[in-house]
């Protein structure tokens, strides 16, 4: 019970961020990558407090042995960089250029940009749906 | 430069980034959307499953409570359409699989944990993202 009320409070405060920070605005995010057009500079900024927050949050909570309410930390193990990694993140970028929209601010702004964000997200879900069946894979 | 908007970046990465803080130390994971929504489909435990359900529950339903009590938060304009958005979520679920990992666990966790894979993964989905807005622009794809 306690996992999962961390994991409504953490998704929560995840969601607030998207929403403040307009990450949930495909013009927006389009806006960031228009980098040899009109760009806009914003979301940079989402990344930089993101980044501080957790570098220095992770260096404090990584120090204890255990979190609050699991038994241990469940960190990636894999080291590779290999073609699966390189050419995921290619398609992934793509994508994201392509509607403005990541995994995260699609799932945020599922109930507030009406039948088009559903065309993204419905998707999207589904690919990863069958992708982890076929493959089965145990991932973070 | 009249939609440049750093201070509600700012606190909006910062909350971001104390949800990251909230997981790991909570539960000990990683807050990374593609790989938490990748989990529901591939793991039997179902204790695993319901962190996983609950996390998405809470980043569906807090911004849903934030428009309703503050409306002028939703700002949400598409600059592709139909076609282009269901083509850009199959290409952004098999992306964020092969790949694992998307903005939130490659882009903030991995690279706050100085990990070689996010930095790699960052680099190489930054720049498609400016090239394919260039060539897109450049097409007229966009709105």
């Amino acid at each position: 019970m306690k996992q999962a009320i961390t994991g409504f409070i953490a998704g929560g405060v995840f969601g607030a961020g998207l929403l403040i920070s307009q990450m949930t605005n495909p013009s927006k995010v389009i806006g960031f990558l228009d980098f040899f057009g009109n760009w806009d500079p914003s979301l940079g900024f989402v990344m930089v407090g993101a980044l501080i927050t957790t570098f220095f949050g992770y260096r404090w909570v990584l120090k204890k042995p255990a979190p609050a309410f699991h038994t241990t930390f469940h960190l990636p193990t894999s080291k590779d960089i290999d073609l699966s990694l390189v050419s995921g993140a290619a398609l992934f970028g793509i994508g994201w250029g392509l509607s403005g929209l990541c995994p995260g601010p699609a799932v945020a702004a599922s109930t507030l940009g009406g039948l088009d964000i559903l065309y993204f997200l419905g998707p999207m879900i589904l690919t990863i749906a069958v992708y982890r069946l076929a493959t089965s894979k145990s991932a973070s | 430069m009249e939609n440049f908007t750093p201070f509600s970046a700012m606190i909006g990465g910062v909350l971001i980034g104390l949800s990251a803080i909230i997981l790991m130390g909570g539960i000990g994971r990683i807050a990374g959307i593609s790989g938490i929504i990748g989990g529901v489909f591939s793991f039997h435990n179902p204790l695993d499953k319901l962190w996983r359900l609950s996390f998405i529950a809470g980043l569906l339903i807090i911004p849903f409570v934030l428009v309703l009590l503050w409306p002028s938060l939703k700002v949400i304009q598409f600059k592709t359409m139909g076609g282009w958005l269901i083509a850009a979520g199959v290409i952004v679920g098999i992306g964020t699989q092969l790949g694992n990992g998307c903005t939130s666990g490659h882009g903030v966790c991995g690279n706050a944990r100085i990990s070689e894979r996010s930095i790699i993964a960052t680099i190489t989905f930054m720049t498609m993202g400016i090239v394919t807005v260039f060539v897109a622009k450049y097409l007229g794809l966009f709105l």
